[in-house]
C-alpha cells in the first residue's frame, strides 16, 4: 500500500501479516473512526461485528476490505449455537474471532483513535501488537527492565539464561491514554480523571498472576489461544455488562499459564475518546463488582490438570469448574457454563482443522461500493 | 502525593568501593542533605575516603566490622559492605544507591529526587495479588482498573523499594560482552509491584526497604569465589533479592519496581567486561540451580519475622544445595550468622 502524507511517519511500506491477520470491530453506531486508522489498516481485512438492529444499514468507509456480520447472519450462521453469542453489548465481537480464518486478531472499539506517543509522532497501534506477539514472553521470570527483546534493552544480570528464549506469546493487551477503563464508580468518583501518562514499556505478565483483560485494544494469537477467547454472556436478557472482557482474560490467563503460553501488557497506546454514562455502566457492573470477589478466589485457585493439552480441552475443564464452584454464587454462572460448552462447540464447527481455509459457512466478502 | 516524612526515619547508606566520594555526594547534595548518611568503606580499601563537608554522617571501617562481628565469619568486603550499613543504621528505611550512580533526568529534562521516590513507593502500598494494567494504582492520575477486584484495593505494606539505571545498565558480563555499547535510553514512567510468586532480579544499585521489618532478609549471603569489584561480578544482591521476595510474598508485604532512575555510569567499565566473565561466569551458572530453589521455597506458618524465614531459607539452601557447590554451604552459614548477628547488633 501506499504511504500516506507525511505526517504518518510511521506508516509501514510493508505491512506485517497483511494476510494472516484480521481486525474484528464491533459497531453499533458507524465505523467513523475508522478514517483515522486507514492508513494503518487499510492493508488488513476487517471483520465488522454489528450489534443491534440488524436492518440498520452500517456503512463501511471505502476501500477496506471487509466482511460484515449482523444478527441475522449471526443466527443463521450458528443456528441454535447463536445462544453464546451476547446481543446487545460488545461481546458479540468474539464472533468474528469464531468466523475469522486468520491466524492472529486485533480488536478494537469504535471510539478508539490514534494516539501519538510523547515526540508527537502518531502511534501505529496495529504493528505494535504485531512485534509483541511476534517477540516471545518472559512469563516464569520478572526482567525488571521489562521487554527484553525491545530495542535497546534486554534482560539484567541475574536473569537465568535457560529462561532468555521465552515462550510464545499468545494475547497482547494494549492500554488507552485520555479515558481510562475505570469502572463505574471510579468513573462516579474521579469523572475528570484522563490518563496522560505514557509509559514507554511492554512486559510480560507473569505466571500465577491474573489481571484486567480490557477488549479496548487487543490482540492475540487466534491459533494458539482463540477458543479461550470467549467473551461470555452480556448485554440484552443478562444481569450482568462490561465483564464480557475481564471474563474473557480470566480464562485466557489460566489456561494460557497452563500451557506454558505468554501475555503481555504495556505498549501501544490507543487514544481513548468517549467516556461512557457512569450511572448506565453502574448498573450493567453491579452485580459484577460483588461477584467478582468470588471469581478472582475462583480463578487464583483454579488447577487445570496435565491431560487437558489443547486449549478446547482446557476451557472445557474449566467450564465444568465454573459449574461446580460457581454455580452457587448465581444461577447466572449455569447458563454461563452452558455458553462456554456451546461457544467450544460452535468454535470446533466453524473451524474443524488447524489448516486455514478449510470450508466453513461464511459469507461472502462484502466490498464497500 | 504528600508524605509524612521524617527526616530521622531515613538513613542513606553508602558503600565506598573507591575513595574519592567528591562527585557522587556532590551531585546527589540536595537529596541527600536532610538525611543521616551512613558510609561504609570497603575493607579491602586502604586510602582515606575523600568526604565533601556539609554532610551528617558516619564512616564506618574495618575495625568497625571486626568489632561488630566479634568473630563471626561474614565477608563485608566489596559490594558487600553495604550490608553492614544495615546492620548498624537504627532507621526505618534505608536507601542505597552504589557510589557510580548520579541523579538521573526524567522525560521532561527535570532531576530526579531518587530518595523521595523510593521513599514515596515505601509509603504507598504494594499491591501485589492481582496485576494493575495502569501500574501504580496510587499515583497521581492512575487508579485501579476495571476489573480490580475491590477488595484488594487496600493493596499491603512496601517493604522494598527496586529502582531502574539510565546509561549503563545492570547486564551481566557475558551481555557486556556482547553489547557494549548499548546505553540504555529509556524512560519508563512507571512504578509497578511484581507480582506474588514472580522472581526478579534485585540490583543492588539502586534500592530503599523497610528495614525495621524486612532488615535481615538483605543478607550477604552468595558469594562468588571471584568476587569482584564490578557489579557484574556479584552477585550478592541477587540473591538477597530473591531472599526478600520470597519473605515478602510470605508476610504477605510487596516489592515494587521501576521508578526511581538513577543515571549509571560514573566509574562503570564496560571494557573490561571480558575480563568479568571469567569471575561473573559461575554467577551465571549458579542462577540456574538458584533459581528453581526460590521457586520451590515455602515457608511453614511458624515463621513470623524475616529473620525466622533467613534461618528457614538457610535450611533448606543446606539440604537442597549445599551438596551442588561449596557457596551455598557458605550462604547457609553467613546467612545463620547474619542472624545471629542481627539480634545482638541489629536491634
Amino acid at each position: 500500500m501506499e504511504n500516506g502524507s507525511s505526517s504518518l511517519s510511521s506508516v509501514p511500506s510493508n505491512p506485517l501479516l497483511k494476510d494472516e491477520l484480521d481486525i474484528v470491530i464491533p459497531t453499533i453506531r458507524n465505523l467513523d473512526f475508522l478514517e483515522m486508522w486507514r492508513p494503518f489498516f487499510q492493508p488488513y481485512h476487517l471483520i465488522i461485528v454489528q450489534d443491534g438492529d440488524p436492518s440498520k444499514i452500517i456503512r463501511v468507509p471505502d476501500g477496506f476490505d471487509y466482511e460484515l456480520y449482523n444478527r441475522n447472519d449471526i443466527n443463521r450462521i450458528l443456528g441454535s449455537k447463536a445462544s453464546c453469542i451476547s446481543f446487545k453489548d460488545s461481546a458479540c465481537r468474539c464472533f468474528g474471532y469464531m468466523i475469522s480464518k486468520k491466524k492472529y486478531i486485533f480488536t478494537i472499539d469504535d471510539d478508539c483513535f490514534v494516539a501519538k506517543d510523547p515526540s508527537g509522532k502518531e502511534i501505529n497501534a496495529l504493528e505494535q501488537h504485531i512485534k509483541n506477539l511476534l517477540s516471545p514472553s518472559t512469563p516464569f521470570f520478572f526482567n525488571t527492565l521489562y521487554d527484553p527483546y525491545h530495542e535497546g534493552a534486554d534482560f539484567v544480570r541475574g536473569y537465568p539464561f535457560s529462561l532468555r528464549e521465552g515462550v510464545p506469546t499468545a494475547v497482547s493487551h494494549g492500554l488507552w491514554l485520555n479515558i481510562p477503563d475505570y469502572d463505574a464508580p471510579t468513573q462516579l468518583v474521579k469523572p475528570l480523571e484522563r490518563n496522560t501518562r505514557y509509559v514507554d514499556a511492554v512486559l510480560t505478565v507473569p505466571k500465577g498472576t491474573l489481571f484486567p483483560m480490557c477488549g479496548m485494544n487487543l490482540a492475540f494469537n487466534r491459533e494458539v489461544i482463540g477458543p479461550a477467547m470467549y467473551f461470555g454472556l452480556m448485554g440484552d436478557g443478562q444481569p450482568i455488562g462490561r465483564y464480557d472482557d475481564m471474563w474473557a482474560g480470566w480464562c485466557m490467563k489460566v489456561i494460557c499459564d497452563h500451557l506454558g503460553l505468554g501475555v503481555k501488557t504495556g505498549l501501544p497506546y490507543i487514544w481513548h475518546s468517549k467516556a461512557s454514562n457512569p450511572f448506565v455502566n453502574l448498573k450493567k457492573e453491579y452485580k459484577g463488582i460483588y461477584w467478582q470477589e468470588e471469581l478472582i478466589p475462583f480463578f487464583q485457585t483454579v488447577t487445570l490438570p496435565k491431560e487437558c493439552t489443547t486449549v478446547q480441552k482446557c476451557y472445557l475443564e474449566l467450564s465444568k469448574q465454573v459449574k461446580a464452584k460457581l454455580g452457587k454464587v448465581d444461577d447466572y454462572f449455569n447458563k454461563l457454563t452452558d455458553a462456554m460448552v456451546t461457544w467450544i462447540e460452535a468454535w470446533d464447527e466453524l473451524n474443524p482443522s488447524v489448516n486455514a481455509g478449510t470450508a466453513a459457512a461464511r459469507k461472502p466478502n462484502g466490498a464497500a461500493k | 502525593m504528600s508524605l509524612k516524612l521524617e527526616d530521622n526515619e531515613v538513613d542513606i547508606v553508602v558503600a565506598a568501593l573507591r575513595p574519592n566520594l567528591n562527585t557522587f555526594l556532590e551531585e546527589w547534595r540536595s537529596f541527600f542533605s536532610n538525611f543521616h548518611l551512613i558510609i561504609v568503606k570497603d575493607p579491602n580499601l586502604e586510602e582515606d575516603l575523600q568526604i565533601p563537608p556539609g554532610f551528617d554522617h558516619q564512616v564506618y571501617t574495618k575495625s568497625d566490622m571486626d568489632r561488630v562481628l566479634n568473630g563471626a565469619s561474614i565477608n563485608f568486603s566489596g559490594h558487600s559492605c553495604r550490608y553492614f550499613g544495615y546492620l548498624i543504621s537504627r532507621k526505618k528505611y534505608i536507601i542505597s544507591i552504589d557510589d557510580d550512580c548520579l541523579p538521573a533526568r526524567d522525560n521532561s529534562g527535570v532531576i530526579v529526587d531518587a530518595v523521595a521516590q523510593h521513599i514515596s513507593n515505601l509509603q504507598t502500598p504494594a499491591t501485589p495479588f492481582f496485576f494493575n494494567t495502569l501500574y501504580d494504582p496510587y499515583r497521581q492520575g492512575a487508579d485501579f482498573v476495571r476489573g480490580y477486584p475491590f477488595s484488594l484495593r487496600d493493596g499491603v505494606e512496601c517493604l522494598l523499594s527496586c529502582g531502574l539505571w539510565l546509561n549503563i545498565a545492570d547486564y551481566d558480563a557475558p551481555t557486556q560482552i556482547v553489547k557494549p555499547h548499548e546505553r540504555n535510553t529509556r524512560y519508563v514512567d512507571a512504578v509497578m509491584t511484581v507480582p506474588l510468586r514472580a522472581m526478579m532480579p534485585l540490583s543492588g544499585i539502586n534500592i530503599g526497604f523497610n528495614r525495621e521489618v524486612l532488615g535481615p532478609a538483605l543478607v550477604p549471603g552468595l558469594r562468588l569465589d571471584g568476587e569482584g569489584k564490578r557489579r557484574w561480578e556479584t552477585i550478592e544482591d541477587i540473591w538477597s533479592g530473591m531472599c526478600a521476595k520470597v519473605i515478602c510474598d510470605h508476610l504477605g508485604c510487596g516489592v515494587k519496581s521501576g521508578l526511581p532512575y538513577v543515571w549509571r555510569g560514573v566509574g562503570s567499565d564496560a571494557d573490561n567486561a571480558m575480563d568479568s566473565l571469567k569471575k561473573e561466569w559461575e554467577g551465571v551458572k549458579l542462577m540456574e540451580e538458584v533459581v528453581p530453589f526460590f521457586q520451590s521455597v515455602k515457608f511453614p506458618k511458624t515463621a513470623v519475622t524475616a529473620a525466622d524465614c533467613v534461618i528457614e531459607i538457610s535450611r533448606m539452601a543446606r539440604e537442597n544445595l549445599a551438596s551442588l557447590n561449596p557457596v551455598y554451604a557458605q550462604a547457609a552459614d553467613t546467612m545463620e550468622a547474619w542472624v545471629d548477628l542481627w539480634k545482638v547488633a541489629g536491634s
